[in-house]
């Protein structure tokens, strides 16, 4: 059925559409091309001679030079050397940064008691504590380790006890008025609830993370990826210094992708 | 078992809530609180159930509950309070899992309340797929899955679209004729009040404070909306809340 007043007029012009936009969309095809068309030019400008190979060695010479690290078997000492620190110090520091934000998110007097101190702590950069951590826990990898930990504990802290403060209140209260122990409350409800928060800290955190292990290799190391790095740099070995900083960014983007596996899976219901 | 509220006073800091209130809440009866918003019956109901401690007064209950009860004061929340992680089903385990019992009896019980608020084909949904309707029906679920002695529902179907409202509240109407259960029902919405109260409790404007007590004898299954006696119940309602309600209405909040 259809208004037959408004059949019956056909002048006047259509209402002009303002709507739409603000709204970008991923499309696929635009990254791998941006991604080659860069390298392209960057090899291109290489070869020349347009950009200086002082400045900045072509990507084909940085491929030589990861193969070669691949060949000499050097990378796989490097990699593992980097992992261990790596995967040691964001686990324990984010395990005990979840441990510590759950008191503060429960209890009040771990709350008045370790916030501030949390709140203290937290803006240092850590790199600053390196030396005392190598008087404390040796030059080896006892302060690589620590560094680490203490760079991902404290965003994880803050990430946890403020993903507790945001559970809603109703649903605590709901397991209250179900006779709910207490225990079950902070498995079932609290926790649950703060799992996105938690997550999205553990993200920030392995950013962190990688950078105090840059850092800390780069101080006092044998192996690993950033005294690889270091070296390159006091060579003036450009090549194998872009080397470095890519494995170091596809080191980023694999942890990137297993922590947005881990919330796909933790957070399906959403 | 019924609940004997004495003499029951609230005050926040140097906001007094309720003053005074004394009501009886008895067994298979469903007991309507009104009143203008911010009168204090949502806090009432918590203190219904323990959520809550009054400043003076006390709730009673008198006589024991039925053995065979795990939760004797159920809400059922105006949000449903669903936890979302949760599917249909894990949202009614969850509220027996505490409980001291093996997992077929606890998977009886699930399996028979899903069937009774006919969610059966819905159990491994989560809540985000459900309609507002869907929701509060898993919520009233849960609640009889714990076997109440008194179902505290607080404004259960003002989250829910007017039609939504009319299906649940039908459902919570054939759930009374079956069960008889006993509750507390607090609205704002008269027409609720008068479909499903026995005994429609009128509160007034901040303090709350008792205003006037109505029972309506008619059988639940006898009201239906074109009912001139219940309009007129209705009606009176109306005129002792228009002018709280206005008065509420104009008031600043302090907080």
């Amino acid at each position: 059925m259809s208004d037959k007043t408004a059949e019956k007029n056909h002048e006047g012009k259509p209402v002009p559409f303002r709507g739409g936009g603000f709204l970008p969309r991923p499309k696929k095809i635009v990254a791998p091309v941006v991604f080659i068309a860069l390298i392209a030019f960057w090899e291109f400008g290489s070869r020349s001679g347009f950009i200086s190979p002082l400045v900045l060695p072509a990507p084909s010479e940085a491929f030589d030079a990861f193969l070669n690290l691949v060949n000499t078997g050097l990378l796989w000492q490097h990699l593992a050397a980097s992992l261990q620190r790596l995967l040691i110090g964001w686990f324990s520091g984010t395990l005990l940064g979840i441990i510590v934000g759950t008191l503060i998110g429960l209890f009040s007097l771990a709350r008045s008691g370790l916030s501030p101190l949390v709140s203290a702590i937290f803006p240092i950069p850590k790199i600053a504590l390196l030396p005392l951590f190598i008087i404390w826990f040796g030059i080896g990898e006892g302060s690589k380790v620590a560094t680490i930990l203490f760079g991902t504990f404290f965003p994880t802290v803050i990430a946890t006890y403020g993903g507790i403060d945001n559970v809603d209140r109703g649903l605590i209260r709901m397991g209250q008025s179900f006779g709910l122990t207490r225990m079950s409350i902070i498995r079932k409800i609290i926790l649950p609830g703060a799992l996105p928060a938690i997550l999205s800290g553990a993200r920030i955190s392995a950013a962190i993370a990688i950078i105090l292990l840059v850092a800390a290799e780069m101080i006092a190391a044998e192996y690993g990826i950033g005294a690889y790095i270091l070296l390159a740099g006091s060579l003036m070995a450009t090549d194998q210094l872009i080397t470095g900083v890519a494995l170091l960014s596809i080191l980023g983007l694999i942890f990137a992708w297993i922590i947005g596996r881990a919330e796909k899976y933790f957070l399906k219901w959403r | 078992m019924d609940l004997n509220l004495r003499h029951i006073s609230h005050r926040y800091d140097d906001v007094e809530v309720l003053r005074d209130i004394n009501l009886d809440i008895r067994r298979g009866q469903i007991v309507c609180i009104i009143g203008p918003s911010g009168c204090g019956k949502s806090t009432l109901l918590r203190m219904i159930g323990g959520l809550e401690r009054p400043t003076a007064g006390e709730v009673l209950q008198l006589g024991v509950p039925p053995a065979d009860c795990l939760n004797p004061l159920t809400y059922i929340f105006q949000d449903f309070a669903l936890l979302p992680w949760r599917t249909v089903e894990g949202n009614v385990s969850l509220v027996l899992e505490d409980h001291p019992m093996d997992a077929a009896a606890r998977q009886e019980i699930i399996q028979d309340v899903l069937a009774r608020t006919k969610l059966s084909d819905f159990r491994k949904a989560y809540p985000r797929q459900l309609s507002g309707g869907m929701k509060q029906r898993v919520a009233i679920a849960r609640a009889l899955a714990v076997r109440p002695a008194v179902l505290l529902m607080d404004e259960p179907l003002s989250a829910l679209d007017s039609q939504t409202r009319e299906l649940l509240m039908d459902d919570l109407v054939d759930l009374w004729e079956k069960e008889n259960y006993t509750a507390a029902y607090v609205t704002h919405n008269l027409a609720e009040a008068v479909r499903l109260g026995h005994k429609i409790v009128v509160l007034s404007r901040r303090p709350g404070e008792i205003r006037d007590i109505v029972e309506i004898d008619m059988p639940l299954s006898a009201r239906t909306t074109e009912n001139t006696e219940l309009e007129a119940i209705q009606k009176r309602l109306w005129q002792l809340m228009r002018d709280e309600a206005r008065a509420a209405d104009m008031e600043l909040v302090d907080e």
